[in-house]
């Protein structure tokens, strides 16, 4: 069957109900606020590593690595979720022209909100300096743990609802396909909801009661191994809202069209498999897992490079057919055709490509012995500041620039402005990253506190000045998005907020009989990404368990 | 559903250079003897300074061209924080944590990784010339992490 189809029903158009628009807006504003504080420090980090140490001004501060614990957790826990909680909520909503639950959009914010005063005060007041990685036996204070795990919990809150809006059309339209832009937002959710499981338990059941005193001793490698059994796909949690615009958003903006439904569909059931049972990959240092549960977590994360791969051409296909039609020739003509006027659309194009690098190194970081090299130097950081870092940042902040007009209904503040803090990005990243991954080849080790090192190798000098050249442009180009969106919100146009999100057609129709049906079993898939998890990780608990608890608690910093 | 025959080609590339890392990889595991730490064995973090052969850490030799070097790390230092090896020899690095998780790199060799309380980690490497290398400890272990550092001299 082949006809251009909608991925949303009622096409005409669908608004939500102000009250649910300003709930998603909160929780979006959290995230801001969150990557706009974690950003400082990441200034401060790039610039340690050029030698230059601007802590003192950083009079609250009490050590580098508590400045290096805001970092990680505002950035990479905080400014992610309160995104996808309120945009895969809102793209859920609309595809399927239903309103969400008005009472589950506020106690998602309100967990959002409450874990992440709990996990400001322990950070702040200096009694979880940890990194975002939590480390047993480095022990923080359990209002730490108890407000990560109430931003889970925020997550699990804001899938229920997108879950029972699909449940309700379900029920309303027995036997017909699931709009396209609900089922790919409800997977990439699914997934998450499974991967964080694991996280949950170490942080509820272990660290809390540890932290408490209710249990003396931890198991180190226990709770490491449950932190990136959730870890590894945490990062697919981040990068699959950005996937969500990239294939159902943007072809839209550029003025191409989705080329396919049902690969689409596939692609997002391959994450929904493949994402979790990868964890070990980042423990090929490890001593007490064996070379064998690696390599087999090794070939699957290569096996996770293939939905990656298949994304890379869908993408481009779409923009190919948008840069074609606005009159674009020959083997690459379309592309400065692209409407690189419009910020949204530019930031996620230049996204895509740091992500060209970022998946690269990542096949390099999955490459078994080969991690041994690079593993814990900064060619880590360089690495996923590619992924996380802009694929998802800088898609992030081009879906705000409409996302934010939508939900306030006011006009982006200034399109240049805008624009620019795109540019500076990515420039700044890949100047960054440039530095960070060089140095790592030789051997300069993340997470630390560089500029007041006692040990340096000349070799590092130029990397550490790139990263803090790099480091810089992101510092001031997430500022300038700050302020962009920040005037959104107050000075933006009134009444000229676009009407409804940009949503694509796809070029063929979903089917409606066959195999692809099959497609649309969520629990189907669910079933069978338990299974593979049994496969991937049930050898070593079944090996592994009951533990080793022999480790008290430390604090020292 | 039709899949375009680009589409197609360009999937079948990437999937034959995904098989073909993997392969390389395969070789230098089983081929040319590299390796991942393991499981080397267990031991109690709170005994570590009276349970070998950590009650002694440092180098010795242990065949006709084969050493054995015996590090503890602990916040802040490694002991011994001075290891001196011959250039040519085979060198196993046997090493655990007194305290909380901590690194374990030689910059520009593979041996890296990590010492994990209550575990055993091993290494085995051959320096083929002589010159220094640092021993980074590249894992965050609280507030002076970043002065914990040692220093293998191949002579």
């Amino acid at each position: 069957m082949s006809a251009i189809t909608d991925i949303v029903v009622n096409p005409g158009g669908f608004a939500l109900p102000e009250t649910q628009r300003r709930a998603i807006r909160y929780s979006l504003y959290i995230g801001y606020f969150a990557l706009t504080a974690g950003v400082f420090h990441g200034l401060a980090q790039a610039l340690s590593y050029a030698g230059i140490d601007i802590l003192r001004f950083f009079p609250a501060l009490k050590s580098y690595y508590q400045g290096l614990t805001v970092h990680g957790v505002a950035n990479v826990l905080i400014f992610t979720f309160s995104f996808s909680n309120g945009f895969l909520s809102l793209t859920t909503a609309r595809s399927l022209g239903r309103s969400l639950s008005t009472g589950l959009l506020w106690a998602s914010f309100a967990l959002l909100a409450v874990g992440n005063a709990l996990t400001a005060y322990a950070v702040i007041s200096n009694r979880a300096s940890v990194l975002y990685t939590s480390y047993a036996p480095l022990q923080a204070h359990w209002t730490y743990y108890i407000g990560l795990a109430l931003v889970v919990v925020s997550t699990w809150v804001a899938l229920l609802n997108m879950g029972l809006v699909l449940r309700a059309w379900r029920r309303d339209n027995a036997g017909a396909r699931i709009p396209l832009l609900a089922h790919i937002s409800v997977i990439s959710y699914v997934m998450w909801f499974l991967a964080s499981l694991p996280i949950a338990v170490s942080f509820l059941g272990l660290l809390t009661p540890w932290s408490l005193g209710l249990i003396e001793f931890i198991d180190p490698l226990l709770t490491r191994t449950l932190f990136w059994f959730t870890g590894h796909a945490i990062v697919y949690a981040w990068l699959l809202p950005a996937y969500v615009s990239w294939y159902a958003l943007v072809p839209r903006q550029a003025g191409g069209l989705l080329i396919s439904d049902s690969y689409t569909r596939i692609v997002f059931i391959l994450f929904l498999l493949l994402s979790i049972p990868t964890g070990f990959h980042h423990q090929y240092t490890d001593p007490g897992i064996s070379e064998g549960m690696k390599a087999l977590h090794g070939v699957l994360t290569f096996g996770v490079f293939f939905p990656s791969l298949a994304t890379a051409f869908s993408v481009m296909a779409a923009l190919e057919i948008a840069g074609r039609k606005r009159g674009g020739r020959g083997l690459l003509g379309w592309i400065p055709k692209l409407p690189w006027n419009d910020p949204s659309l530019t930031a996620q194009l230049l996204a895509m490509l740091t992500f060209v690098f970022g998946g690269a190194t990542g096949l390099i970081n999955a490459s078994f012995t080969m991690n041994q090299v690079i593993h814990n130097t900064t060619w880590i950081p360089g690495h996923f500041h590619m992924t996380i870092g802009s694929a998802v940042a800088l898609t992030l902040m081009g879906v705000a620039f409409w996302l934010i007009p939508y939900l306030t209904d006011r006009g982006l503040w200034s399109r240049k402005l805008a624009l620019a803090s795109a540019w500076i990005y990515f420039v700044g990243v890949l100047v960054f990253a440039r530095g960070m991954i060089s140095a790592g080849l030789q051997g300069m080790p993340r997470r630390t506190y560089m500029v007041q090192a006692p040990y340096k190798l000349a070799e590092w000098e130029l990397g550490g000045m790139l990263t803090g050249i790099g480091g810089t442009l992101m510092f001031v180009s997430i500022m300038l998005f700050f302020v962009v969106i920040a005037a959104t919100i107050f000075l933006g146009k009134r009444g000229d907020g676009p009407a409804d999100i940009p949503w694509s057609k796809t070029l063929t129709a979903p089917a409606t009989a066959g195999w692809e049906r099959n497609l649309d079993r969520i629990g189907l898939w669910v079933f069978a990404e338990i299974v593979l998890i049994a496969i991937a990780y049930g050898p070593f608990f079944v090996h592994y368990l009951p533990g080793r608890f022999v480790s008290p608690g430390f604090s020292l910093w | 559903m039709k899949v375009h025959h680009y589409e197609k080609a360009f999937l079948a590339v990437g999937v034959l250079l995904l098989i073909a890392c993997a392969g390389a990889l395969a070789y230098a595991s089983l081929g040319m003897g590299m390796h991942l730490p393991g499981e080397h064995g267990v031991i109690d973090p709170k005994a570590v300074f009276s349970t070998p052969p950590f009650d002694n850490p440092g180098v010795r030799q242990v065949g006709p061209n084969a050493y054995e070097v015996v590090v503890l790390g602990q916040m802040w230092s490694f002991a011994p924080a001075e290891i001196t090896v011959p250039a040519g020899a085979e060198v196993t690095f046997i090493a655990t944590s007194a305290d909380v998780i901590h690194g374990f790199h030689l910059d520009r060799t593979r041996v890296n990784m990590m010492l994990i309380p209550g575990q055993i980690a091993r290494a085995t490497y051959r320096f083929e010339t002589p010159g220094q290398h640092l021993v980074i400890c590249h894992e965050y272990c609280g507030l002076a992490h970043h002065a914990m550092y040692g220093r293998v001299t191949v002579k």
